[in-house]
């Protein structure tokens, strides 16, 4: 009865191929090194293999690098990010021992870029947390209990997604956090709650696929037949199997709401000033543009190599746990 | 044709709810909606404009009424202290700018990315292919609006090539068009280069490992035909399929790039709005927005029916 039942999940999965393939729409398409894994034998897989070490630990240890600095910003011995020191204004890097220079009011700029990570290191992270929590849960319920339950939270998902991604999120913030007398707070807030809620579809769908797989498998059919319930089923057998599938699209996820962040704060809803992120500072900066292209620069490196190391993590853990595109 | 009607119901489900979040987002505004919509407001002008937004009517009423002012095209107005203007007056001007932005920025990265993909997979491995990957997976990581500022800057201001602001259609003048409208594009395209690139290799390469290639292979057809014309097409479903509905991205993408290079599309409409907190235009633009991607994403699922002979079957 499993294989048939089995079957008929995939194939209404199947049905619906279309969307769920570019479900999300702004994250990274599959990678292709299963693929190309698989075409071009195992002579070059393993020196991929290897190759994927080396890239990776310089990915990870740019990621260690950003989050320390962005963890220690209160106690490096950097300038005051808020206040102007001396007259460096519009300078290029190493003027005055300023390591990247000053901003366009004269702060420091590396002291911005530091206190930048915290933030949209702040509002990345926890609003794809958020997404992977609710989504996550959403997911598993779907792909596990399946039916009636399935449709209506692919449903959900479908609607969520039906809105170009950037455009949901700025109609959020907009609706619930602009306006005078909108404290910092707020606008931080709504901002995670937004992005959050654009990626609860993106972790939702992923979460359902690899639960639908997951729950057909021997062991979880063996738990059941011990009586266990569905409860501990699905948090003690199911889930540890799906969370690498999540974590790799987290890994994406975050990169995407970092660069998200940054298209928000240019169009007016980002974090607001002077507290410094990766993208106001790029947003601030883009008036300086023509005599201190360095404003602009200094946090595009930053955004630049920080969505690489996770685009390319991401690629990591989905190779070494086989996590299936055609999920996505 | 069964499955036609249900992808037309799902549709229909998904355009009803899109909708209604839309209609419903004056209502969701913090407070009272009429202190945000027009703040300079008198409390008669107020109570006024409470009446004909029917801000007090029950929700299915204000549902009613937005949805019927939208599909007649009476998209509200701008309030400000001058008055009232239309607001289809200026999505009239801003829709086609956005349109051609994202279509020429989708037929440059389609142009690069297909002879890229084909040659990759035919090569696959080989150091032309790495490298290409190698600078693709760079470029997927470099978001569109620090692309087009980098480019801006170093394109437009310091080699004075390219103008870095501004709009020419193309009935006025084609070359002028193709100059203003060539950062922008290159901009937009970029991410999707990569993205197509690398659908196409891996499907190619699954293409290249079939009968039929082998057998075009063993008659003696030289490889630029055997790729061009027996495994391109049954390689570019997907890339098609996603090409469709990457419009989500580009929408988004085209946004930020027209306000930076100031182009007066939807983009810099939506941008204008939020600034003078024009909440029934900002209304409007997202309905046109979200409206058209739900529509597009229909097309495209439809269109990839009719192409692919296995889903058609698969779901009929």
């Amino acid at each position: 009865m499993p294989p048939p039942e089995s079957f008929s999940g995939a194939s209404s999965g199947a049905g619906s191929a279309t969307p769920t393939l570019a479900g999300p729409p702004t994250t990274v398409p599959p990678a292709d090194t299963a693929a190309l894994a698989g075409a071009e034998g195992a002579a070059t897989a393993g020196e991929r293999a290897q190759r994927l070490g080396w890239g990776a630990k310089l990915a990870i240890g740019w990621l260690v690098l950003v989050v320390a600095a962005a963890l220690l910003a209160p106690v490096l011995p950097l300038d005051d990010p808020y206040e102007p020191v001396g007259a460096i204004a519009r300078q290029g890097p190493g003027t005055d021992g300023h390591v990247l220079g000053g901003d366009s009011l004269g702060r420091d700029l590396l002291s911005r870029l530091v206190w930048g990570a915290r933030m949209s290191l702040l509002i990345s992270v926890t609003s794809v947390l958020l997404g992977m929590v609710l989504g996550g849960l959403l997911g598993l319920l779907a792909g596990y209990f399946r039916g009636r339950l399935d449709k209506a939270f692919v449903g959900v998902f479908d609607v969520l997604l039906s809105f170009p991604q950037l455009i949901l999120a700025l109609t959020l913030v907009t609706v619930y956090a602009t306006g005078e007398g909108v404290s910092s707070t707020r606008r931080i807030t709504v901002l995670i709650f937004a992005l959050g809620v654009v990626s609860i579809p993106v972790l939702g769908r992923i979460t359902r696929a690899t639960t639908l797989t997951w729950s057909q498998r021997d062991f979880v059919h063996a738990a059941r037949a011990m009586g266990a319930r569905n409860r501990s089923i699905m948090f003690g057998e199911v889930l540890p199997n799906v969370l690498p599938a999540m974590f790799s699209i987290a890994l994406l996820g975050i990169a995407v709401v970092i660069v998200a962040e940054g298209g928000l704060s240019l169009l007016g809803v980002g974090v607001q000033l002077p507290t410094p992120s990766w993208g106001n500072i790029i947003a601030e900066g883009r008036g300086s543009l023509r005599d201190a292209p360095h404003i602009v620069l200094a946090p595009t490196v930053a955004i630049f190599l920080t969505v690489l190391a996770l685009n390319y993590l991401g690629d990591v853990v989905r190779a070494r746990f086989d996590v299936r595109e055609s999920a996505l | 044709m069964k499955a036609v009607a249900r992808r037309l119901l799902h549709l229909l489900v998904v355009l009803f709810f899109v909708t209604l979040f839309v209609a419903l987002l004056t209502s969701m505004l913090p407070g009272d909606p009429t202190d945000a919509i027009a703040g300079f407001a008198s409390e008669e002008q107020k109570a006024e404009l409470r009446e004909d937004l029917g801000l007090d009517d029950p929700v299915w009423v204000q549902y009613g009424r937005w949805i019927s002012g939208f599909v007649t095209g009476d998209l509200g107005g701008y309030y400000s202290v001058t008055g009232e203007r239309p607001v289809m007056d200026r999505v009239r001007e801003a829709l086609p700018v956005s349109l051609q932005l994202m279509v020429e920025a989708q037929i440059l990265a389609l142009l690069i990315a297909i002879p890229l993909g084909v040659y990759s997979a035919y090569r696959a491995g080989s150091r032309f292919d790495r490298a290409t990957s190698a600078t693709l997976f760079g470029f997927l990581a470099l978001p569109n609006f620090a692309l087009a500022l980098v480019l801006a800057y170093y394109v437009g201001v310091e080699l004075g090539w390219l103008p870095v602001s501004g709009y020419v259609a193309p009935a006025d003048d084609l070359l002028e068009h193709v100059r203003r409208m060539a950062l922008p594009a290159i901009s937009l395209a970029v991410g999707q280069i990569a993205v197509y690139m690398r659908l196409l290799r891996s499907d190619m390469i699954a293409t290249l490992q079939e009968d039929f290639i082998t057998m075009a292979k063993a008659k003696g057809i030289p490889p630029s035909h055997v790729l061009w014309r027996h495994a391109l097409r049954p390689s570019s479903l997907t890339l098609l399929t996603v090409a469709g509905l990457n419009v989500g991205t580009l929408i988004g993408g085209a946004v930020i790039i027209e306000v930076i290079f100031s182009l007066p599309g939807m983009g810099t409409l939506l941008f204008e709005a939020i600034q003078a907190r024009q909440y029934i235009a900002l209304q409007s633009l997202v309905a046109i927005i979200a409206v058209g991607y739900v529509l597009i994403n229909f097309l495209v699922d439809v269109l990839y029916a009719v192409l692919d002979p296995r889903i058609r079957h698969a779901t009929a």
